[in-house]
């Protein structure tokens, strides 16, 4: 079960991802935030992961599938408030590499 | 050889929605070892993994049954198989390398990657149109080792 929830500041666009990350929410997930973007012209998408109580390797092709969305819209993405649970997933993906991890957060 | 204390198997069809009844219930099979969170937690996510490759690539074509057995033992021992009778895979140690993926841009090509790190051991056996099956093994460390005592 997953909820999205976007909230949007002029240019930028906060998603709260609440619930779990698989393969089956991932599609909803991607959907709700691909249409979103598309449709008000945002320049940068923060992903917030506070509110994740279980993600797999679903959730890190998310975020690059994200990261690439958004070059797409010559924008950015980045993660924020990773809970520390999902903390080991993110440091062995290579998604620090991308920078779409801001510092400090895992 | 350890004793085994319980054992159980299910399975279900290739339905993405099964993804997460598959790994909800080898955690509480397992809880009968007393695991930590964090345990649970890892075997809950290379179960994810296990099974989503069954969906998404074993049984790309249409549905297929995927089948799970757990095994707990005395010493603290897991051992989990997940297996299907989908397209299999031809070179398992290419398939094993992190980021390798045949599934598109939403893929990572983690999979396998998180199992490795997230169980003690992994042992995949394969063949082309018969199917695939993950033994996956994890050491749940005994209570009272935890306690330090
Ligand atoms: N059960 C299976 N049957 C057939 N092919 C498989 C199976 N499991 C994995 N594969 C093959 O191995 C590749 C690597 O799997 P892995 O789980 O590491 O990455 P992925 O599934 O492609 O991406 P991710 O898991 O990050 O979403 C897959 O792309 C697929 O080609
Ligand atoms: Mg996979």
């Amino acid at each position: 079960m997953v909820e999205v929830k976007i909230i949007k500041d002029e240019e930028s666009a906060t998603a709260f991802i609440k619930g779990d990350i698989d393969h089956h929410t991932a599609k909803d997930i991607r959907e709700q935030i691909d249409a979103y973007a598309q449709n008000n012209q945002i320049k940068l998408l923060k992903l917030d992961f506070s509110q994740v109580q279980f993600m797999d390797s679903s959730g890190i092709g998310l975020i690059m599938g994200r990261f690439k969305m958004m070059q797409m819209l010559k924008g950015k993405v980045t993660v924020i408030n990773v809970p520390s649970h999902l903390k080991r997933l993110i440091k062995i993906s290579g998604l620090l590499a991308l920078g779409v991890i801001e510092k400090g957060e895992v | 050889m350890a004793q085994l204390k319980n054992e159980m198997k299910f399975e279900f069809i290739s339905k993405s929605a099964n993804e997460s009844f598959a790994r909800a219930t080898v955690a509480a099979f397992v809880a009968q070892l007393d695991p930590t969170i964090s345990e649970v937690a890892d075997i809950k996510t290379a179960i994810s993994e296990a099974v989503t490759n069954c969906i998404v690539h074993a049984y790309k074509n249409g549905l297929g049954t995927i089948y799970i057995s757990v095994k707990i033992f005395e010493n603290g021992q897991v051992i989990i198989k997940i297996r299907d009778k989908g397209c299999g895979i031809e070179n398992i140690s290419q398939a094993m390398e992190p980021l390798y993926t045949t599934g598109g841009a939403e893929r990572a090509g983690l999979g396998f990657a998180v199992m490795q790190s997230f169980m003690d051991n992994i042992k995949v056996t394969s063949k082309l149109e018969k199917g695939t099956t993950i033994t996956l093994t994890k050491n749940i460390i005994p209570r009272v080792a935890k306690n330090g005592q």
